[in-house]
């Protein structure tokens, strides 16, 4: 399934990604790493859940207030249910383990230069490639 | 309330960021990953745009700041060891994200959507999460 390349929207929302960042880090001075934020709200809750709540439920509503206003935000789904738990199963074994995901790791860890979130990064970027890779061209499903 | 209101706000940056840079869509996600196919470059451009602001909205930040607006202190990871369990950890995140097309920060904006596939998806990250902090915890 084709994708439209869309470098200004794309580019705008990583800026505003950037910008949601920073401000994590001024005001409540904290790393904005969904999997991290996520994870202090799993039971038992972190003693601090009250502010990963109210960023979550921002990250929730922020979206429909974007259609409301007349926005679209595209959406497909090119796999299987059974995919799609199992791969989200590995999301949640492999975050946990590895501390972080994308935006923990990819964006607030490397833009500290943290070698960690560095070598994570590059780990799981590789291992995405390579796993579509295999899926669509080796195995030849999708 | 002050902490709440401004972790919502900065929240919602967040999630339009996310939605409209087209990582709340997985089959663009997944097109990234496929340079061999239906190739989409457009996440180098969010991946790009993300990290060059925030490298610059923290220097800024720890140039001006001692302390959180809102908070006591930093907390900033001291871990600075790469072991196996960062990149074990990191490798299986990458597979299964390539499988699914989502990771946390993708699906979570993409909740409210409409769509129960989303939900699927969270429930089998928190799921993964929780076993494996289970499994770690009866370990030690």
């Amino acid at each position: 399934m084709e994708t439209e390349f869309t470098p200004f929207m794309s580019l705008l929302g990583g800026i505003l990604i950037g910008i949601a960042a920073t401000l994590l880090m001024a005001f409540h001075g904290r790393i904005a790493g969904m999997t991290g934020i996520l994870a202090g709200l799993i039971p038992p809750l972190s003693p601090d859940w009250q502010w990963r709540a109210a960023f979550m439920g921002g990250a929730v509503i922020s979206p429909l207030v974007y259609i409301s206003a007349g926005g679209s935000i595209p959406f497909a789904l090119p796999i299987s249910t059974a995919a799609l738990i199992f791969g989200g199963i590995l999301v949640g074994i492999g975050v946990y383990l590895g501390s972080g995901c994308t935006s923990g790791h990819g964006v607030c860890g490397i833009a500290r230069l943290s070698p960690r979130s560095i070598a994570a990064t590059a780990t799981f970027m590789v291992a995405a490639f390579a796993t579509v890779y295999v899926i669509r061209h080796v195995i030849g499903g999708a | 309330m002050k902490r709440l209101f401004s972790a919502f706000i900065i929240g919602g940056i967040f999630g339009i960021g996310i939605a409209i840079a087209g990582m709340a869509n997985p089959a663009k996600v997944l097109n990234f990953f496929d340079i061999a196919g239906t190739w989409d470059p457009s996440l180098i451009f969010v991946m790009g745009g993300a990290l060059v602001t925030t490298l610059i909205g923290y220097r800024i930040t720890f140039k001006r700041q001692d302390s959180p607006l809102q908070a006591d202190s930093f907390a900033l990871p001291q871990n600075n060891r790469i072991d196996a369990r960062l990149i074990g950890g990191a490798a299986i995140f990458g597979i299964g994200w390539g499988i699914a097309g989502f990771c946390p920060g993708g699906a979570i904006p993409a909740l409210g959507l409409g769509y129960a596939s989303v939900w699927i998806f969270i429930a089998a990250v928190i799921t993964g999460i929780a076993a494996t902090r289970l499994i770690e915890e009866k370990a030690r």
